[in-house]
């Protein structure tokens, strides 16, 4: 699943301190009045600034919106856009779509399994590499598709991959 | 950005646009939805600006960058105007030539053209087959607006549609012509839209809401993403006009998050109309109030299912809920709620604007309109489609999708998405309608066309959609969730040589009771791509189950793959490609894989040039034995290694 | 309060507008078989065991009878074999993951699993959930992940708070036994929110 940004930020990200960790999800809550409908949306953004949805930060949702706990990790634990344990700081997706699919992308996440040593919705122990797929990117020209931080590689072969993922630090 | 109180005031705006544009002046549109930009539109669009700048051509010539152009297979898309001089395949280094010879000397370059297949040059989009054909009604503005910019939509003709529903039509009136027009759900139920809003508007209460889905779950379609990135306010002035005759003050848009740019340009669309007081309160000063709110998707395809979204939108898991009461009675909290899909509502302003009359002069009797697919898969021409309803999927795939790539044979088209199901050969003259579809055992869906050749292996099909359904079931209830792993786990079986008799009798004994008892019309037609493709394709089944032999030769633990020695030609390059060294072989000698050290991976059967086609996949029968080591090659006349 | 007419199985039944199909049928002493109603509890319509086939002006359809409400005029049939074939196939599908189930199953006339799975001896009937949410208030307990992979859980916060060891009002709800067993009104390994979570793995 392409986390929700195309472009993700350049550099590396810092890992936030617990502090920084629940004055941005304040900041984000309050951005949302509170509001309990937006539960998801307020997920969403958590997820986007930490990589994952820290456990203080779910507490901290359910006490300011009144939403029992329960209900923030049902939500939590039901979307795939959502990660209850820091994710890598590289992410490969690739897309599993139909069009890609009937074009090999089977074989490519094959691949990239053997390269990186972990299956779909898993992240390296070192914290590097988290795999996702997802369902349709909308470039089925170019399908097979695997995107690597935010750029499009239609299908590469075994040897491409490994030097995508040797170049990631 | 001064607020328009009147549609006189849209009117004296829109020709303020106009006289600032001078039609004849030059303007270079650079495809910018998120294929092209995977293909590295940006950096071309980047390129014209400062080769524009740097020959001084910056008063003269224009820089679009636009939504999807619909040509996906040869983007970079670039459409020069006013000439409509179409280049394909754009990249940055072929931008100084397009300024200086096409922009200053007004000439072609011609590498850049589509070629037929006589080699005869088409210079225009629309004499370029894979666009002649369409009827581009909806999708066809795409090339001439940015969407971050409502002026281009407002110098097309935008928001005139609004302006005639709020001061010349009643809501009633409004209702009347989309009901006449017969246009039914896009999203793939087919619902008579102006019948579901007229449900809504009937339905008790004063707060209703009205929602555009944007979710497009489908995998292989993306044609909502691409409207909504191109035109967003296509769709926001159908939504607000829907909104008027239903009586709904406030909307919601519901787009899924692997959409950023969508989302992006959507929220951007709403700002701006808001700020010309096209939305919000006291639209075009008619005294009627309406504003939207952008909800994300969270990664769930279930969530797309009416109910299930309306559930999300409240902050909930947005799981499908099993009541008998119509959404568009009791929906968002319980109030009247009417959606509808992306391209329906966009659909809608050119109803009000050109009548219902003309919209049912185009399409077949139950099906009226046009249609916009994804054409992906194993065809040569990629991309978006609109056809008229009633087009025939044989010229879809053939006329506009330039036929199978690589000369291969075609073998089924898939509609539907993963509701659908997958047509043979003997079914391709059927034409593209809601009921024609169905009555086949498929489904016109949401859009989706994806195209399957030889290469392609049925039982992996229905496994490939089994298994996504299984990902993607909310896991509610037992016929959905339990009968599709029972399902997945058959299929597996049967691609892993390990498939039983009575097998293809137990998919369809679980099928009839997913179907029948499904909570949600995810479960619901699950089967589908398992039942049509066991109609369809019995042969593939019964090969896989009782000789073991993957026809097309897709299912890895049935396939291995040989390389032909009297074919072989040493080129060496399935060795250096093969990603754990299991081949031997050198200059001038006939390669040759060992089978125990392969992996099935195929890239040997992808490299080897097409003029040897040495790599064959052999299946159902033994590997020959291989040649001996330091076996020298047969040379074909003129060929080379 | 409205009334309507309407025929389940053959007997005439008459039954206040706003009731479900199972209820008017309960009352008339037919007995629908279910597993995830429970009156006390809001209809949840998952388990699709109560389904009935009913037919009106020569139309027929297959609905749940714990949500269906009645209606003037309609035909209700409570056992035909198309529902019987119905619930077979549910029972045998249950019991790929609840093995527990089979007692209940050779009732059906089922004596031999067809299918395997993950047994979890949990039918995700969702009477411990929605109990604690709807009557008790304490949201000890939810559903965790979707599809095949959903699961009930134990909320580790309020279980720490030691609400579920007085309370124990689940146990008595679960079909298959699995709440009593596992827990034993103290013992919550395995069973607990961050138990389902960390199983997700970190290679």
């Amino acid at each position: 699943m392409a986390r929700g940004d195309v472009k993700p930020a350049k550099g590396k990200t810092k890992i936030a301190t617990k502090e920084q960790e629940t004055s941005s999800t304040e900041q984000i809550i309050e951005k949302h009045n509170s509001d309990k409908s937006a539960l998801i949306q307020i997920l969403l953004e958590i997820q986007k600034q930490n990589r994952w949805l820290p456990h203080s930060s779910l507490m901290l949702v359910s006490d300011k919106l009144g939403v029992p706990l329960s209900q923030v990790y049902r939500v939590a634990t039901f979307y795939k856009a959502f990660s209850l344990i820091p994710q890598g700081r590289h992410l490969f997706t690739v897309c599993m779509g139909t069009a890609c699919h009937v074009r090999g992308s089977p074989r490519l996440l094959d691949r990239v399994e053997d390269t990186l040593k972990i299956k779909p919705g898993e992240t390296s122990k070192d914290q590097k590499f988290t795999l996702e797929t997802v369902n349709c990117l909308g470039c089925c020209a170019l399908g097979p598709v695997m995107v690597v931080e935010g750029n499009y590689h239609g299908n590469p072969s075994p040897k491409e991959v490994e030097k995508l993922a040797a170049a990631c630090d | 950005m001064a607020k328009l109180k009147s549609p006189a005031d849209l009117e004296k705006k829109r020709k303020e646009i106009l006289s600032q544009r001078d039609p004849n002046k030059p303007c270079v549109t650079i495809c910018s939805g998120t294929g092209c930009h995977a293909l590295g539109s940006d950096k071309v669009a980047e390129a014209f600006v400062s080769a524009i700048s740097q020959n001084g051509l910056k008063a003269r010539v224009d820089v679009r960058r636009t939504g999807c152009h619909g040509f996906c297979e040869r983007g970079p898309v670039v459409v020069i105007f006013p000439e409509g001089t179409c280049y394909l395949g754009v990249k940055p280094a072929d931008v100084p030539e397009v300024v200086s010879k096409t922009l200053v000397d007004k000439q072609l370059v011609e590498r850049l053209l589509y070629k037929d297949s006589s080699g005869k040059t088409l210079a225009h989009e629309g004499d370029i087959p894979f666009y002649k054909f369409q009827s581009r009604i909806v999708f066809g503005n795409n090339t001439r607006i940015d969407p971050k910019n409502i002026d281009d939509y407002i110098a097309l003709g935008g928001y005139a549609a609004l302006a005639k529903s709020l001061f010349k039509m009643t809501p009633q009136k409004v209702m009347d012509e989309v009901k006449r027009s017969n246009l039914r759900g896009r999203g793939g139920g087919g619902f008579p839209a102006g019948v579901k809003w007229e449900t809504t508007r009937d339905a008790p209460g004063d707060i209703k809401y009205v929602i555009v889905n944007a979710d497009e779950g489908d995998p292989g379609a993306f044609m909502d993403r691409s409207l909504l990135e191109g035109n967003p306010h296509s769709v926001l002035e159908g939504l607000i006009i829907g909104a008027y005759a239903i009586g709904s003050h406030e909307g919601f848009i519901y787009v899924r998050q692997e959409y950023p740019l969508a989302v992006e340009n959507t929220a951007k669309a709403l700002e701006q109309a808001r700020k010309y007081g096209l939305l919000g309160k006291n639209i075009l000063g008619s005294g009627f109030d309406f504003d939207v709110k952008i909800h994300r998707g969270a990664g769930a395809f279930v969530s797309g299912e009416s109910s299930a979204l309306m559930t999300a939108i409240e902050g909930k898991v947005g799981e499908p809920r099993p009541k008998y009461i119509r959404t568009a009675v009791s929906g968002i909290w319980e109030r009247p709620s009417n959606l509808n899909n992306v391209e329906t509502w966009a659909t809608v302003p050119l109803i009000i604007d050109r009548g219902s009359d003309w919209f049912t002069s185009i399409g077949t009797k139950g099906s009226k309109g046009t249609k916009i697919f994804s054409l992906v898969g194993k065809v040569n021409n990629t991309g978006l489609v609109e056809v008229p309803m009633g087009m025939k999927l044989r010229d879809i795939i053939y006329n506009i999708g330039g036929g199978i790539r690589q000369n291969k044979k075609f073998k089924a088209v898939q509609t539907g998405g993963p509701s659908g199901g997958c047509l043979p050969e003997s079914l391709l003259d059927l034409p593209v309608d809601f009921d024609e579809l169905t009555k086949a055992g498929s489904m016109m869906g949401s859009g989706g066309m994806i195209v399957m050749d030889e290469d392609t292996c049925m039982v992996d099909v229905a496994r490939y959609f089994l298994n996504f359904l299984s990902d993607e079931s909310c896991g509610k209830c037992v016929p959905c969730r339990a009968g599709i792993e029972q399902m997945v786990e058959i299929l597996n079986r049967i691609c892993a040589g390990k498939g039983k008799p009575g097998d293809i009798e137990l998919l369809e004994e679980i099928s009839e009771v997913t179907r029948d008892a499904s909570l949600c019309a995810l479960g619901q037609t699950a089967p589908n791509p398992v039942l049509s493709t066991i109609k369809y394709f019995k042969d593939e089944y019964k090969a896989h189950i009782e000789r073991q032999k993957c026809p097309a030769g897709v299912c890895k633990a049935l396939t291995s793959f040989y390389i032909l020695p009297d074919k072989c030609q040493a080129c060496q390059i399935c060795l250096k490609n093969c990603p754990v060294e299991a081949i031997s072989g050198g200059k001038n000698l006939v390669h040759i894989i060992d089978q125990a050290k392969c992996t099935k991976c195929g890239t040997c059967y992808e490299v080897c040039p097409e003029r040897f086609s040495a790599v064959a996949k052999i299946s159902g029968e033994p590997v020959p034995t291989p040649v001996p080591a330091g076996t020298e090659v047969v040379r074909k006349k003129g060929q080379q290694g | 309060m409205k009334k309507v007419k309407l025929n389940i199985d053959g007997k005439e039944v008459e039954a206040e507008e706003g009731k479900t199909l199972l209820e008017a049928a309960r009352a008339a002493g037919i007995d629908i078989p279910t597993l995830c109603y429970n009156e006390k509890l809001a209809p949840y319509g998952v388990c699709r065991f109560c389904t009935v086939e009913i037919s009106k002006g020569g139309r027929s359809r297959l609905v749940v009878s714990c949500i269906y409400n009645v209606e003037e005029g309609l035909t209700v049939k409570t056992a035909t074999p198309k529902v019987i074939k119905i619930r077979k196939m549910l029972l045998e599908l249950m019991l790929a993951s609840s093995p527990i189930l089979l007692e209940t199953a050779k009732q059906y006339g089922i004596d031999k699993p067809r299918f395997q799975s993950e047994v979890t001896q949990c039918i995700l009937c969702g009477q411990c959930v929605r109990y604690c949410a709807e009557v008790k208030g304490a949201n000890a307990i939810t559903f965790v992940g979707r599809g095949v992979n959903r699961r009930v859980a134990f909320v580790d916060e309020v279980v720490a708070k030691g609400v579920c060891m007085d309370c124990r009002q689940c146990y008595g709800l679960c079909p298959t036994g699995k709440i009593p067993r596992e827990t034993d009104g103290a013992y919550f390994e395995g069973i607990k929110v961050s138990d389902v979570i960390s199983r997700k793995k970190t290679k």
